[in-house]
């Protein structure tokens, strides 16, 4: 599953909503990204992101799909906030579900990996010293390498 | 023939506008030669597109590189290389 939402999310509600009635889980792993009160020595007041709305919904299902297919995967959920929010907000949710950790931990990092590097989201951080569009990284494009070529959305 | 483009980030600000509905010359075929189009219709453009290399682009909602073809296409976006998460 995946939602795209302005609004906080509870990470413990939305582990015992993916949860809820089921015996068959043995691993949960999540990763929750958030925002930081500084990038690069300069102080960060607030963040906001824009994203691509019908765009942003089809990218997440694709690459939650993706996860699906390389990993036996009983439940995951990707949430996703935009807007403006403030340094130690909630900005990204991963639960990954499985029968055996390796495949919750492995899923939940490639989804972050691909979700960082396809995911039409855009970063602003507004600040005394910064105050504007965060830059790509990199390092993002060297963590998705690992995962090998990437499917084509067409294909 | 109508296409919607979509401008999102730096880029949005630069041309000055969310979105709009153009129409496309016949001999504009690609995304890349849409770019040169677009730039050559105002200075924000020209701003907006002067990095075209790093501008990545959207046909339809799925992303595609500056080679591909436009021709079927409702919907272009360009945006700056992504930095959700």
């Amino acid at each position: 599953m995946i939602r795209v939402q302005q609004r906080d999310f509870d990470i413990g509600a939305e582990i015992e909503g993916l949860r809820a009635g089921r015996t068959d889980i043995g691993a949960i792993v999540t990763f929750t990204g958030t925002v930081r009160d500084s990038a690069m020595g300069a102080r960060v007041s607030q963040m906001t992101l824009e994203h691509y709305p019908g765009m942003t919904e089809k990218e997440l299902e694709r690459i939650e799909g993706q996860a699906c297919e390389r990993w036996p995967l009983q439940a995951s959920l990707v949430i996703h906030r935009y807007g403006p929010m403030q340094p130690g907000e909630n900005i990204v949710l991963v639960i990954t579900a499985s029968a055996h950790r390796q495949a919750a931990f492995e899923a939940a990092e490639f989804l972050m990996d691909y979700l960082k590097t396809s995911a039409p989201f855009w970063k602003k951080e507004d600040g005394a010293e910064t105050g504007g569009w965060v830059d790509a990284r990199e390092s993002d494009d060297t963590a998705l390498a690992r995962w090998g070529p990437e499917k084509k959305a067409a294909e | 023939m109508s296409v919607k483009l979509l401008y999102f980030a730096w880029v949005r600000e630069k041309t000055g506008i969310g979105q709009e509905q153009i129409d496309l010359p016949a001999d504009v075929t690609t995304v890349a030669e849409l770019i040169g189009w677009l730039k050559e219709r105002g200075p924000e453009y020209e701003s907006a597109f002067e990095k075209a290399h790093v501008i990545r682009a959207a046909v339809d909602q799925t992303h595609v590189a500056h080679d591909a073809p436009i021709a079927s296409a409702r919907e272009i976006a360009f945006f700056p290389p992504v930095t959700g998460g």
